[in-house]
C-alpha cells in the first residue's frame, strides 16, 4: 500500500497508542514512545514492522506514543490508521492482510 | 441446532469495543456474556477504529469461556455490513440487532451472517444472532421476531429509546416498561428462545437495581444486560438456585419418575401436591444449578 496522506489512529488512554502515519522519504522509518519502552519496545517495533509487511507498506514515518497497549492494540491502530490514509472503509481484508 | 443457542446467559455486560481498557480483560469478573459495541457507545468517527480493535480482540485475546455478542450499527447506518464481515471473520459468538422492528430486519442480517461465515471459512451456523426490541412496533413484533429465524437464540428490550418511542420516560418504577417486558417474555417463550432485559444506568442505586433484577427473574426473563462489573454478582446471585430449591427440585424429578412407574399421578413432596407439571421446572431449576456450577447431586 502506498501512503499518500497523514492520518491519525488510537488514544492516549491508558492500554492504548496513538499511532500517526505519514508519506516516508524511501523507506519505513519508526519513531516510538512508550511508557515501557526499556521492557517492551523490542517487541512494539516487532509488531509495527510486521503489520506493515503485511499490509505491503514500505514507505512510510510512523510515529508511536504507547501507553502500555497489549500486541493486538498495537496491531489495530496501525491497520486503523494505514487504512485511513487510503480512505478504505468497506470490504476490508479480514484475516487476510488484517490478521 | 447450534449447541450454544441455549447457554447460561444471566449477566450481559456492555463493553465499548474501542476502548483497549475495557475489552482486554473482561472475564475476570466473570459475566456470561460480554457485549462488545460497535453501535452506541462508539463515535462516529472512530466506527472504523472500533472494529480493527474488535476483530483482534476476537481473535486473540482468550475470553475464558466467556460468550462474545458483537452489536452491530443499526440496519439504516452505512456502517453495519462491514460490522458483520469484521465480527464473523473475528470468530464472534453472535451478533446483537439493534433497533430490530420485523421478521425482516433479521433476515437480512441473517444472510449477511451467512455470506460472512462462507466468505471467511467459518462453520455455517456457528454465528447466533439475537435482537434488541427498542420501538413500541418492535416489542408489537416480537412474535414474528422471536421466530424469524434458526440462528435467533433471544430478544433484549432497550429500555432508553422504548420509553422514548412510548413518549415517556424511565420512572425507576418499572411501571412505563411493564407491558413490554409482559409482552416480550410471552412472546420468547412461546417460540422457544430467549429473553434479556435492558439495562440498568444509575450505578449509585444497587437496592434498585437489585429490585428490578428480582422482578424479572419472577417474570420469567434469561438476564440482563448490565453496564457494570459491580451488577454482576447481584444478578448472578438472584438467577442461581439456593440450595432448598435446588434439594426440592431433585426430590420432584425423583418422586416423578419414579411414581410414574406405579402408575401414580398425583401426590406430594414437602407437603406440597405434585403432579407432571412440575416436572419441567424442576429440571430446569437442575439445569441452571448444573450450569451456575452449584449442583453437586447426580441427576
Amino acid at each position: 500500500m502506498k501512503i499518500n496522506n497523514p492520518a491519525i489512529a488510537g488514544t492516549l488512554e491508558s492500554s492504548d497508542c496513538l499511532v500517526t502515519v505519514e508519506p516516508g522519504t524511501g523507506s519505513v522509518e519508526l519513531d516510538l514512545e512508550s511508557v515501557v519502552i526499556h521492557q517492551y519496545g523490542h517487541q512494539i517495533k516487532k509488531v509495527v514492522m510486521e503489520t506493515l509487511k503485511r499490509m505491503e507498506v514500505e514507505d512510510v514515518q510512523v510515529h508511536i506514543i504507547d501507553k502500555g497497549a497489549l500486541d493486538c492494540t498495537i496491531k489495530a491502530r496501525v491497520e486503523c490508521a494505514i487504512f485511513r490514509t487510503a480512505n478504505q472503509t468497506k470490504n476490508l481484508p479480514w484475516g487476510g492482510a488484517i490478521r | 441446532m447450534n449447541r450454544n443457542k441455549k447457554r447460561l446467559r444471566r449477566s450481559m455486560m456492555f463493553l465499548n469495543a474501542q476502548k483497549p481498557g475495557l475489552i482486554i480483560d473482561p472475564y475476570i469478573y466473570k459475566p456470561d456474556s460480554i457485549m462488545l459495541d460497535l453501535e452506541d457507545a462508539v463515535a462516529i468517527r472512530e466506527k472504523d477504529a472500533a472494529r480493527y480493535s474488535l476483530f483482534h480482540a476476537l481473535r486473540e485475546i482468550d475470553y475464558r469461556g466467556v460468550e462474545r455478542v458483537v452489536r452491530i450499527n443499526g440496519l439504516d447506518s452505512e456502517f453495519w455490513q462491514e460490522d458483520i464481515r469484521c465480527a464473523v471473520a473475528g470468530g464472534a459468538d453472535a451478533i446483537r440487532i439493534p433497533k430490530a422492528e420485523r421478521a425482516g430486519d433479521i433476515k437480512v442480517v441473517e444472510d449477511a451472517v451467512a455470506a460472512a461465515e462462507k466468505e471467511f471459512g467459518v462453520e455455517d451456523g456457528r454465528t447466533l444472532i439475537m435482537a434488541a426490541l427498542e420501538s413500541a412496533r418492535g416489542v408489537m413484533n416480537a412474535m414474528e421476531i422471536c421466530d424469524s429465524s434458526e440462528r435467533l437464540f433471544g430478544i433484549a428490550l432497550s429500555g432508553g429509546d422504548y420509553t422514548k418511542d412510548l413518549q415517556t420516560t424511565i420512572s425507576g418504577t418499572g411501571v412505563e416498561m411493564m407491558g413490554a417486558r409482559q409482552h416480550m417474555i410471552i412472546a420468547a417463550r412461546a417460540a422457544g428462545v430467549q429473553c434479556f432485559d435492558t439495562v440498568f444506568t444509575n450505578l449509585e442505586d444497587m437496592e434498585g437495581f437489585r429490585k428490578e433484577v428480582e422482578t424479572i427473574h419472577t417474570m420469567g426473563f434469561d438476564g440482563k444486560s448490565i453496564i457494570n462489573p459491580r451488577q454482576i454478582s447481584i444478578v448472578h446471585d438472584i438467577y442461581t438456585p439456593k440450595p432448598k430449591d435446588i434439594m426440592f427440585a431433585e426430590k420432584v424429578v425423583r418422586e416423578i419418575d419414579e411414581k410414574k412407574a406405579q402408575g401414580i399421578g398425583v401426590f406430594t413432596v414437602d407437603g406440597k401436591m405434585i403432579d407432571i407439571a412440575f416436572y419441567g421446572g424442576a429440571k430446569r431449576t437442575i439445569e441452571l444449578a448444573k450450569a451456575s456450577g452449584v449442583y453437586k447431586g447426580d441427576l
